[in-house]
């Protein structure tokens, strides 16, 4: 565990130390914590449901316990509030509004002292990441185990064991939970640890918003989840969850659309955080010209983030606008416009995908220029070329609708933009290659999958050239190459430089070494397995088997059989990962401060981290990437020693 | 340096043989069996083209580096201190620049092509509904099939619309797909090229059975065709 040895003179360096004026029992049921969350949630949700009961009784609606109604306010919008409330996520913005006094600013929720630390509101922005990646790992577990049962009900053509609504709900579930709850939020946990940390700043900007923005996510997952219990089962429209079908839908609808806005505002707050930390906490000296890669992509990240968002939250609220208030927005017998639902959709679902790239891109930059002993090829390129993507990446959504029915003059510019996106991503993917050249490379596993990630990555750009040339997506749109290329970029793509950044950082945050054996048969495996599961996808989509269907051409047995058996394997790649990361931090080999020899501010503070950081905010004197280059440094650091030896000096 | 440059020559060689062979012994594309899919054909050995190139290079590169570059774990030097290379840099972003748009031109050239009616369109109005199909025929008297019969040799205008939820429609040799949409009419061109029978697939997700949403295509040559015609007209 990386907890920290409380110093004995906390309390002194802390005279205001806020004491507990009740016992335990009343602190264990009153006190912030799970149990009074849990306890509020319930209680608000039996207000919410009285709520409406009570209104509908005295309008004269019937019927009076309409649950649709119930589920939708008292379950997605008050219970979530009583479990934020409960867990304490708001107690000092209601202490200060009801004019109580607000308890010191102790930092008593900052860092994290034993294993329970991570289960409360904490507001150190190192436990946050690291409550994010947790959390984040266990969806994607869920949604990959979602995945393979719904791989072994396609083994073969026909209707094996499961329905077709579980089939369709494992499917869309399966999306929707390695979109919003894996990767978007894995992201944000390694954002959350590393950049403070490379900008020099003893936390983010608003650390109870850091907080609050965390424990969002939980509440959508468990929406998801809990979907499968609604009558008529979960939603089962493809994460897309296109309008009108999703009007007509059962109640599992709703738990999709409500939880989208969870998720949605948790990386709202999440990237508005980044933006104000990054604008305004680098460390003198750090320049925008002299930010790593890493906080140069979660800045960029953080404006799609910011400008999209809303468009999803939108769009999932007018569907549910439509399905409980009977608005008509989608419906075209009420006057409404189907295809308006996919606009505003994938106004935000298409920059979503850079969301789910661009922090990736820094990672990888960041793990190939440590590990390859090179400055980073063409910096600043590498920079604009993140702004390049976000700028495009807001004028490509409609490539999405080719064959939609949207109007005709669209297609043409929408294609060219499409396309022109690849140059910028060319130009990273050319200069990481160009950093490898002559340098010398450590070929340890955070670089056997940033080196994956490359030709992954690459597989996924490429066949996206095929999706954006117009007459060829009229042909593939909806098939199994749409699978094929989707996974290429969130898989190869996204996935691998999740692995990356989390074996590169994994010294940092746990104060361990992972074994680098069991991370190399980790990557071995999954780059075999994933390459097996996926690339015959492309084949069978041309050849003619659409996406999201559970019974296909007998021609296509053998290969979906194929496909099944190595997903398998993916899965089980999967256990070695999560084997090594959990057995390593119990008894891994004890880290050094920079087992990497990485020049970023992170690297120079011990492993783990102290609290605040760093002992005083470091001096950046030069670029991030000055491998090589006699006498070039980053940072001056002055520790408490160097402070005590200038003291002496003097 | 040369037997470096002649070592990653013979690397790129092997990948993209490897590569095209890939390409080219798989059949990734089924028969075609209209017009628009032969264009489209074009346009996906265009790409593949570019595409084989692009990943020769890049993979070469990666191998050749990771196997001449390598250090062992404990080597604590660093490399050289190249920071970049601005006529590379300038290349890397106008060749492929220049590349995709000459897709992007053959592309728009190709749809403006496959969208054109030809003189004499036979006109079938195609309506999606939860979970089948329905075909009409307005020049000929306006009958409905649940079978979608189409003459080779002439350009069918679809005019598709739907009565519930978006569905799509698709034949794999014919390459053209098309949303059907409530509230809105869409159209797409094919000229089936010979006789022949196919499966009409849906592909947007229409819900549970959208799985199933199947109906069969068949083409005749004009003379059955006429046949045809004439007997769903007495019916």
């Amino acid at each position: 565990m990386t907890t920290i040895e409380r110093e004995p003179e906390t309390t002194e360096l802390y005279p205001d130390h806020f004491e507990p004026p009740h016992g335990p029992a009343w602190r264990v049921v009153f006190g912030p914590g799970l149990f009074r969350g849990l306890w509020l949630a319930a209680a608000f949700f039996g207000a919410g449901a009285l709520l409406v009961a009570g209104l509908r009784f005295w309008w004269g609606w019937d019927p009076v316990w309409n649950w649709e109604i119930i589920v939708t306010i008292a379950g997605m919008v008050m219970a979530p509030i009583g479990f934020l409330g409960g867990i304490g996520a708001f107690d000092y913005w209601i202490y200060y509004f009801v004019g109580r006094p607000t308890r010191p600013e102790d930092h008593s929720g900052h860092g994290a002292y034993s294993w329970k630390d991570y289960f409360r509101v904490n507001t150190d922005h190192k436990v946050i990441g690291i409550q994010y990646l947790v959390t984040t790992f266990a969806f994607f577990v869920i949604g990959g185990l979602m995945a393979m049962f719904f791989r072994a009900e396609l083994a073969r053509p026909g209707l094996q064991f499961m329905g077709s609504q579980t089939f369709n709900g494992l499917v869309s579930a399966h999306a929707t939970l390695m979109i919003f709850l894996f990767i978007i939020p894995a992201f944000a946990g390694i954002a959350n640890f590393v950049v403070p940390l490379m900008l020099g700043a003893p936390d983010m900007a608003f650390p109870r918003l850091n907080a609050l923005s965390y424990w969002l996510l939980p509440i959508a997952g468990v929406m998801f989840l809990t979907s499968f219990l609604a009558p008529g089962g979960s939603f089962a429209t493809g994460w897309t969850a296109y309008a009108p079908l999703a009007e007509g839908q059962p109640m599992g609808q709703t738990f999709f659309n409500m939880g989208v806005q969870w998720a949605g505002a948790s990386s709202v707050m999440t990237a508005l955080n980044f933006l104000v930390t990054i604008i305004t906490m680098r460390a003198p000296g750090l320049t925008f010209w002299r930010m790593p890669l890493l906080v140069w992509a979660n800045f960029t990240t953080s404006l799609l983030v910011v400008i999209a968002t809303p468009f999803i939250a939108g769009s999932q609220f007018f569907v549910l606008f439509d399905r409980v208030m009977h608005t008509d927005f989608f419906i075209p017998s009420g006057g409404g416009y189907a295809l308006g639902y996919q606009h505003i959709f994938w106004f935000y679902s298409h920059p979503a995908v850079y969301i789910m790239m661009l922090p990736g891109f820094g990672i990888v930059s960041e793990v190939i220029s440590s590990h390859a002993r090179k400055p980073i090829f063409g910096y600043r390129l590498m920079a604009l070329s993140l702004v390049g993507i976000v700028v495009l990446g807001f004028s490509v959504w409609a490539h999405h609708m080719f064959v939609a029915g949207m109007a005709d003059w669209l297609r043409i510019p929408m294609m060219i933009t499409t396309l022109l996106i690849a140059v910028p991503t060319g130009i990273k993917v050319f200069s990481w290659v160009a950093t490898l050249w002559r340098g010398r490379i450590h070929l340890t596993t955070p670089m056997l999958f940033a080196l994956g990630f490359v030709t992954m990555f690459m597989i996924g750009g490429l066949s996206g050239i095929y999706l954006a040339a117009v007459p060829i997506d009229i042909h593939a749109s909806d098939t199994y190459f749409v699978v094929a290329h989707i996974h290429y970029v969130l898989f190869g793509g996204s996935v691998f430089t999740i692995f990356a950044g989390i074996y590169f950082w994994y010294p940092k945050m746990t104060g361990r070494m992972y074994d680098e054996r069991l991370g190399k048969l980790h990557f071995w495996l999954t780059f075999v397995s994933f390459n097996a599961t996926f690339f015959p996808m492309h084949y069978i989509g041309l050849r003619g088997m659409p996406r999201r269907v559970f019974d296909y051409d007998k021609a296509f047995g053998d290969v979906n059989f194929f496909i099944t058996i190595a997903s398998f394997v993916l899965g089980a790649s999967v256990v070695v990962f999560i084997y090594n990361m959990s057995e390593s931090w119990v008894r891994g080999k004890v880290a050094p401060a920079n087992p990497w020899r990485a020049n970023t501010l992170e690297w120079q503070v011990s492993s783990p981290p102290p609290v605040f950081n760093f002992d005083e905010i470091p001096q950046v004197v030069g670029g991030p990437y000055e491998y090589g280059v006699p006498g070039a440094r980053h940072a001056v650091l002055r520790t408490a020693e160097t402070r005590e030896r200038e003291e002496v000096h003097a | 340096m040369r037997k470096g440059i002649v070592q990653l020559v013979a690397i790129g060689i092997v990948i993209g043989v490897c590569v095209s062979l890939v390409a080219v012994l798989f059949k990734w594309l089924p028969t075609s069996d209209s017009v628009q899919f032969d264009r489209i054909t074009d346009v996906y050995w265009m790409a593949t083209i570019i595409s084989i190139a692009i990943f020769t290079i890049v993979t070469s590169v990666i191998v050749f580096s990771v196997w001449k570059f390598r250090v062992p774990l404990d080597d604590d030097a660093d490399g050289p201190p190249i920071h970049g290379n601005t006529g590379l840099e300038i290349a890397w972003t106008a060749v492929p620049a220049i590349l995709v748009l000459a897709i992007g031109i053959v592309s728009a050239v190709v749809l403006a092509k496959n969208g054109e009616a030809g003189s004499n369109p036979l006109q079938v109005n195609v309506t999606g509904q939860q979970f089948e199909w329905k075909f009409s025929y307005p020049s000929y008297g306006n009958f409905t099939t649940a079978e979608l019969v189409l003459p080779a040799g002439q350009t069918t205008k679809f005019s598709l619309t739907s009565v519930d939820v978006i569905h799509a429609i698709w034949v794999p040799q014919f390459a053209q797909q098309q949303d059907a949409v409530p509230g809105i009419t869409t159209t797409i061109y094919v000229t089936p090229k010979r006789p022949g029978q196919f499966a009409v697939i849906c592909t947007e997700l229409c819900g549970l059975g959208h799985a199933t949403m199947r109906a069969k295509a068949l083409v005749l040559t004009p003379a059955q065709f006429a046949r045809w015609v004439k007997v769903q007209r007495k019916k």
